[in-house]
């Protein structure tokens, strides 16, 4: 299906300084050379952040992955969860549509929508708050009809509910999501006919909802304050595994908990400023992009830093690492990559 | 009925302690390593013998695809890739395993990544289930910080890096070879194969793609053994199966059973009946929307397994059991579906890309009656020019659905094109 880029495009993108540590955290899940990869949680976290996908916003991931601007510009069209165009201030309403939604009054909801919001789908309520459209199914079938509205679903619904619930979100308000006809999750509304036994009514909401209401962000534009950030896949690097930092907190984080991000672990060793140089020797500067790890953008940091040579990163040790770690923000991936031997390597072929 | 204690999904619901500390509770993550210790061989034989067939749709023996992965690494990696992205129309089973079970599913990509040699899993799943993604990724970090994977994962002496990745909302990414290019951060459209994933899958590397549920039952199905397993369902139909009923029933619902339970048992014993009894039953779409329908009557002796089904000219696919009554308009159902595929296909292959048009728009004038009698043979005709004429099977699934309304449903097609042209005539 055929979508275009919006007529009117803000001049420039930039993930806030947690989402920018989020997407560092991002990349490194992949291997070498394949950062690639992240380009579809990247978009997505700056469609989190600004409710839509700006062509800036495009452009400036494409740029941190080091892929052409059409590669971007793709995977932005290509898939629908990537809103092309501006939507709803407050909330983008999507009914699931498909089959089983359809047979329990999913026309209603839409019904509902055209009247409230604007009679055609992508369109902004006239007072600018909403947006809605209609989306093929969401897997949330033996709770149909449903509708995501934000992060979040909102199951076993009915046009009155639904038209409450846009009430609701109008006047500043955030209506419990999940199963809105009183039942726990996606058991027979009925009373259950499996699993009686065991500790029961240990919680109040599913887990879905559970994280909705601790979290707060169901209609949020996210800036990546909201919970902190674990990596604990970057652990190769250190001595201690940084994966001991508690992680289970991100589960039980109290609802108005605006903790900032936890620091990645930095390795132990204290930071101490490496050698640098004004400008590469007269024979010219090294291609640092033979180091495995290192693209051209990073060669440009690293030159910027007063890196020009293979012997000068082959020289670091464990504060001069931790140094240059702390102001590349690509945590640990000096050591993850062993840039030290691979310079040192180098440095002695050239 | 199935017995709370054959249960492998014992927290579905999520009503109890959802955390590693409850998923130890009840007995997940239980010598894990001594099962590793066993061996390689000795996990896919054992899987082999359990019976097990991919959850996903295709019901494909689980242990022999395993077994497809090379022994011995030529250099390259090899990975495991978790299918989490569940979008098949009616299917809404591992939402609840990712976010009530999650630790199942964590243990099961140790034991199976392990099984086919993988140092690293990633699970790829639907962009939609942000909720989901969140409880899956915080069960993860606990496992971590357990050192249940990570380096020398739950002290067994394998490294095991596991990684939640998610999509952005295209059907056509639970196909596997789109899957991996999605993964791979471009456009989710599928590969020719060969060469297979098990060859060349993941950044050119030997990989198996799994379902959510085929992996998440494998350490129950270790711990228990696979004759306790191999011993529920018929034979080559073997195991317990989250079945999703939706649509026209009392209660729907996701509920664990055995595989081979009947039809009508399943829909009593847990979804209260059919709305408006079993005279109300119209259809039954038994398996996922890209499954052909059955009618009512036809179902209700029907059995839920891959070989009962086939006979029924359906499939079990996901085991997303659709019920629609008497109320429904058929024509305008599998036309919501034809506009389902649609949207979702991906632009790939001529066929597809034309055809889920032109099968829509003609599904869309027989939904009004306003159509030749003729073209009802002729949309079947389309059908069987797109079926087996693309890449992927979303031109399959396309077809398929119509096929079935035709086959089971002419009349209705007939009586409303009849009338249509009767008022036309009156006018």
């Amino acid at each position: 299906m055929l979508r275009r880029l919006y007529h009117d495009q803000p001049a420039s993108f930039a993930f806030t300084p947690a989402n920018q540590a989020w997407a560092e955290g991002q990349i490194a899940k992949y291997p070498e050379g394949r950062q690639a990869s992240a380009i579809i949680p990247l978009l997505w976290r700056a469609q989190e952040q600004e409710g839509w996908l700006t062509r800036a916003a495009i452009e400036h991931v494409s740029t941190m992955l080091d892929l052409a601007f059409i590669r971007g510009l793709e995977v932005a069209s290509f898939y629908f969860m990537f809103q092309l165009q501006p939507v709803g201030s407050v909330a983008h309403i999507q009914i699931c549509g498909t089959l089983s939604c359809m047979i329990c009054g999913a026309e209603d909801l839409v019904a509902v929508c055209r009247v409230k919001i604007a009679d055609k789908a992508h369109a902004l309520s006239s007072d600018g708050k909403f947006s809605w459209e209609e989306v093929e199914c969401l897997g949330s079938c033996a709770n149909a009809p449903m509708a995501q509205i934000g992060k979040d679903y909102y199951e076993d619904l009915t046009a009155a509910r639904l038209s409450e619930i846009i009430d609701e979100l109008a006047a500043g308000k955030v209506p419990t999501p999940g199963p809105q006809n009183g039942r726990f999750a996606a058991e027979p509304l009925k009373g259950l006919t499996s699993l009686k036994e065991n500790d029961s009514g240990k919680y109040q909401y599913n887990a879905s909802v559970q994280l909705a209401v601790d979290i707060g962000d169901t209609v949020k534009r996210i800036d990546g304050t909201e919970v902190p950030l674990l990596t604990p896949w970057i652990y190769k690097a250190g001595k201690a595994a940084p994966a001991k930092t508690a992680p289970a907190k991100k589960a039980a984080i109290a609802p108005a908990a605006k903790s900032s991000p936890a620091k990645p672990d930095v390795a132990a060793a204290t930071e101490k400023k490496p050698r640098t140089m004004d400008a590469p020797r007269k024979s010219g500067a090294d291609d640092l992009k033979r180091i495995s790890g290192v693209g051209p953008k990073l060669e440009g940091v690293l030159n910027d830093m007063g890196f020009w040579h293979f012997d000068q990163i082959s020289k670091w040790g464990a504060g001069e690492i931790s140094w240059v770690d702390s102001r590349l923000k690509f945590k640990g991936r000096i050591e993850r990559d062993d840039w030290v031997d691979q310079a040192t390597k180098l440095a002695a072929e050239t | 009925m199935l017995k709370d204690q054959d249960r492998i999904f014992t927290n579905l619901y999520g009503m109890h302690d959802r955390t590693l500390k409850g998923a130890q509770a009840r007995g997940h993550w239980d010598g894990t390593a001594k099962i590793i210790q066993n061996g390689r061989g000795w996990i896919i034989d054992q899987m082999k013998a359990s019976g097990l067939r991919g959850r996903g749709g295709a019901g494909f023996p689980t242990g022999l695809k395993w077994s497809f992965m090379p022994k011995e690494s030529d250099g390259r990696p090899s990975y495991l890739v978790v299918n989490a992205d569940e979008s098949e129309p009616g299917t809404c089973k591992d939402r609840e395993i990712m976010r009530h079970d999650p630790h199942t599913l964590v243990e099961g990509c140790l034991i199976a990544s392990f099984a086919m040699n993988a140092n690293a899993c990633y699970i790829y799943i639907r962009g939609e289930y942000i909720r989901e993604k969140e409880a899956l990724q915080a069960a993860i970090d606990e496992a971590y910080a357990a050192g249940l994977v990570g380096k020398n994962a739950a002290k067994s002496g394998w490294d095991f890096d596991i990684y939640l990745h998610h999509g952005a909302g295209a059907y056509i990414c639970g196909e596997e070879t789109a899957l991996l290019e999605s993964l791979e951060g471009k456009k989710g459209m599928p590969r020719m194969k060969p060469p297979f994933p098990a060859g060349a899958g993941l950044y050119g590397c030997p990989t198996t793609v799994n379902n959510v549920e085929s992996i998440a039952v494998v350490p129950t199905i270790l711990r228990r053994g696979p004759e306790w397993f191999a011993g529920m369902g018929r034979p080559n139909n073997a195991g317990t199966k989250l079945f999703a009923i939706s649509g026209h029933v009392n209660n729907p619902c996701v509920v664990e059973e055995e595989m081979s339970i009947s039809f009508e048992e399943l829909i009593e014993k847990h979804c209260g009946g059919i709305r408006g009894g079993w005279d109300n039953l119209k259809a039954v779409i038994p398996g996922g929307s890209s499954v052909p329908c059955v009618r009512g009557e036809d179902m209700r002796d029907a059995i839920m397994d891959f070989d009962a089904l086939k006979e029924k000219g359906s499939s079990l696919g996901t085991a997303a059991v659709i019920i629609m009554d008497q109320s429904t308009d058929m024509i305008k159902a599998i036309w919501r579906l034809s506009k389902f595929y649609k949207h979702e296909s991906c632009g790939q292959c001529t066929p597809c890309r034309e055809g889920t048009g032109w099968m829509m728009r003609v599904m869309e004038r027989l939904v009004r009656g306003d159509a030749e009698p003729e073209e009802i043979d002729m949309l079947f005709d389309v059908t069987k020019q797109v079926e087996g004429h693309t890449i992927c099977a979303l031109g399959d699934a396309a077809a398929w659905p119509i096929q079935g309304l035709i086959k089971n449903f002419r009349g209705e097609i007939e009586d409303r094109i009849k009338h249509k042209r009767g008022t036309i005539a009156a006018e």
